[in-house]
């Protein structure tokens, strides 16, 4: 599905991924951790094509094919899939209105029919309830006016209209409260499928308490510094990221 | 300038559709503008005699007075002697008597703009004046709206055929001698579109005028005036374009509007005359004076306007609301990309008791452009319980262009509500990268996001006129986003 290899990453002249290796296989779940400033967002933004973030070395391969010459809207389409740690509003645009045309952009990429707009509702109802998203959603525009929570369920609800085939979530657990945080991981556990891999990006370890990862790997100074299973969350938790990078040293 | 920047301000690059030149025989004047130039225009019109003298007497006004230049707009002295005031396409007859005999060239002109003047082909209910420089070329439709009691005529012909109407309100809402451009045009005005609702009657369908500047050199004053009788209702859309030339030229427009007890007019406008190339060279100068009067009790006049064109733009349609009850409001989308500049808003001025008026204002800037919202609530100390509401909302696209607001307000009755909103907004980086992350292709998304911006002002629009201010805003904003 994805591999990475030897990946350098430098934004406004500076390196901040210096030599990442990853192989996700499809299915799998990565999380990705680590202390603040390691680099975790830039590798969930490079991947997702965003402007300023340049690969200087290395590459990326997904699906076979080299994902950095592919524009951000084509990487989408092609299943590329970046649910944000900030996700910015867009007043006057309905997000029904949003999420059908990126729906369309992408089944007209894979050569589908468009879906029409009583096809459509059907599946944002049946989507909207695996994140309890609240019902005047659809007449509001698109993150205006929503609460942090929101913000983030509004991301993997996304994710569950788009089906991608690559999902990075990037901090997805930050800002929520445990109640809502279950909320997310529901929906994302259900969204879990053998074709479809995760990427989560975090910072603590109680989203992986919901969501668990076949890999973990912790991510130090723009580069993974240690791999291993799900115990190595826990671990990390309970000793913090020190003793990963003096272990390093 | 960032990178995305730059993306943006491409996507905003389009080239102006409408800017080809019709090749026909036109009769046009020299340029030059002194008495003589108007006897000529009236002559040519076979006026009466009081109108002439009204010509004359504006052009005297006129030549006491001086440009304004109050506006946020620059521009090099207009040399008014360097005009021509008055061009027509050349005809074997005196004119066109019917559809059939206007010349085929003008018909596929005006093909060519999307606007059909064959009846059989045109979207129903919608009927058209073509004013084609100076003088009107078709007018559609004519006997359906006789039916129902509408007169719906080129002015030339409304003078000659309807005289008396014409004298009673010409000049009473903008008097000739209201401002500098006013005075201008009603001196040298050569044509425009008129229109009667008699009492108690609902226009059966829209009507629309739809003007084009062609001949080189010439400058258009066109005039319109729309009396609409108790408890009428009347829906008018005008649409302009105008070729791509190298010299910028002059349009200055006057148009007023009459509301009696209980009457509406709604009064629509896509204006898309030549904006000018990238560098700012050529376009045209849009100085237009647009007024309505609500005259009687719970009469309302509607003012929606989409101006994506033009080189400079200085219009202020405003409603004098007189009438007890009586409403106001104002739509207006304004776009100034590469060199354009705008400057636009509305005038409300409370008159009668329990008077409300709304103002909806959104500009769009990008590249170099200059967008300028200026309007003016007054509340007379007679307007008890008179209420406003304006909101005023700038968005911007790049880092060289600006977004101005001069909101004027005065109020001499306590008992008045003014409310005055405005915001100033960003198509950011990150929005954009949003969309495109979702599968959503750049130039679509800006699309998106300025129709979302606009939808408050689109959702004023006729449904046909709506479908096409978007797709003009998409051309006009092409290429801002690459």
């Amino acid at each position: 599905m994805l591999e990475i290899k030897n990946l350098h990453v430098a934004v406004d002249g500076k390196e901040i991924l210096k030599g990442v290796n990853l192989h996700v296989r499809p299915g799998e779940v990565h999380a990705i951790m680590g202390p603040n400033g390691s680099g975790k967002s830039t590798l969930a933004n490079v991947l997702a094509g965003r402007d300023g973030y340049v690969v200087t070395k290395g590459e990326i391969n997904y699906l076979g094919r080299d994902l950095t010459t592919l524009e951000p809207e084509e990487r989408a389409r092609e299943g590329v899939f970046l649910a944000f740690q900030y996700p910015v509003e867009i007043p006057g645009v309905n997000n029904i209105y949003l999420l059908k045309a990126a729906l369309n952009a992408i089944r007209k990429h894979r050569g589908q029919p468009e879906l029409d707009a009583v096809e459509f509702l059907a599946l944002v109802r049946d989507r909207m309830g695996l994140v309890k998203m609240p019902e005047d959603f659809m007449s509001r525009s698109v993150n205006e006016g929503f609460s942090g929570g929101e913000k983030k369920r509004n991301e993997i609800f996304q994710l569950a209209v788009l089906e991608p085939r690559l999902a990075i979530l990037d901090e997805t657990d930050s800002g929520l409260d445990i109640d809502a945080l279950r909320v997310v991981a529901d929906g994302v556990n259900s969204l879990r499928n053998p074709e479809r891999s995760l990427v989560l990006v975090t910072h603590y370890q109680r989203l992986l308490d919901y969501i668990i990862p076949d890999q973990v790997h912790v991510l130090s100074d723009g580069r993974i510094l240690k791999s291993g299973g799900k115990e190595l969350a826990l671990e990390l938790e309970a000793r913090g990221y020190d003793w990963v990078r003096a272990a390093a040293a | 300038m960032s990178q995305p920047n730059r993306e943006i301000e491409q996507l905003v690059q389009r080239e102006y559709e409408h800017g080809f030149v019709t090749d026909i025989e036109s009769d046009t004047v020299p340029p030059g503008l002194n008495e003589d130039t108007i006897r000529f225009i009236s002559a040519k019109k076979a006026e009466p005699d009081w109108l002439l003298a009204w010509r004359l007497e504006a052009f005297r006004t006129w030549q006491k007075m001086r440009a304004p230049n109050w506006a946020h707009v620059h521009h090099h002295p207009i040399d008014y002697q360097d005009i021509s005031y008055y061009s027509a396409p050349r005809s074997p007859k005196d004119g066109p008597q019917s559809l059939e005999e206007v010349d085929p060239k003008l018909l596929e002109t005006y093909a060519k703009l999307g606007i059909p003047l064959h009846e059989q082909k045109l979207l129903a209910g919608v009927a058209v004046d073509a004013v084609f420089d100076s003088v009107s070329v078709a007018t559609t439709f004519k006997g359906k709206l006789a039916e129902a009691g509408v007169i719906f005529c080129s002015f030339s012909e409304a003078v000659q055929n309807h005289p008396e109407l014409v004298r009673q309100y010409l000049g009473s809402v903008v008097p000739m001698g209201d401002n500098f451009y006013a005075a201008l045009n009603s001196a040298v005005f050569t044509d425009g579109s008129f229109c009667y609702i008699p009492k108690h009657t609902r226009c059966p369908m829209e009507l629309s005028t739809y003007f084009r500047i062609n001949a080189a050199k010439t400058g258009q004053f066109e005039r319109t005036l729309i009396v609409a009788e108790e408890g009428s209702h009347v829906s008018y859309l005008e649409g302009c374009t105008a070729p791509m030339r190298d010299e910028n030229q002059l349009h200055a427009a006057v148009v007023e509007l009459v509301a009696l007890d209980n009457a509406t007019i709604k009064y629509s406008t896509v204006q898309n005359w030549y904006p000018g190339d990238e560098n700012g060279v050529g376009g045209i100068y849009n100085f237009v004076t647009k007024r309505g009067d609500c005259r009687g009790a719970n009469s309302r006049i509607s003012w929606t306007q989409v101006e994506t064109g033009s080189a400079i733009t200085w219009k202020y349609p405003s409603c004098i609301l007189r009438g007890e009850n009586s409403v106001g409001e104002f739509y207006s989308v304004a776009v100034a990309n590469n060199y354009q500049q705008a400057d636009t808003g509305t005038k409300m001025i409370h008159i009668g008791r329990n008077t409300r008026s709304t103002i909806v204002s959104k500009g769009i800037s990008a590249g170099h452009g200059q967008n300028a919202y200026r309007g003016l609530v007054r509340i007379a100390k007679s307007a008890a319980n008179a209420r406003n509401h304006t909101q005023c909302d700038s968005l911007l696209l790049g880092d060289r262009c600006g977004a101005h607001t001069f909101p004027y307000m005065e109020t001499k009755n306590s008992s008045a509500i003014v409310e005055h909103e405005a915001t100033t907004s960003r198509i950011g980086d990150d929005q954009l990268f949003y969309c495109r992350q979702r599968g959503i292709a750049a130039e679509d998304a800006v699309n998106m996001i300025v129709n979302g911006f606009c939808k408050e002002v689109f959702r004023e629009l006729p449904m046909e006129f709506a479908v096409e201010a978007q797709k003009l805003l998409g051309v006009t904003l092409e290429g801002a986003v690459g």
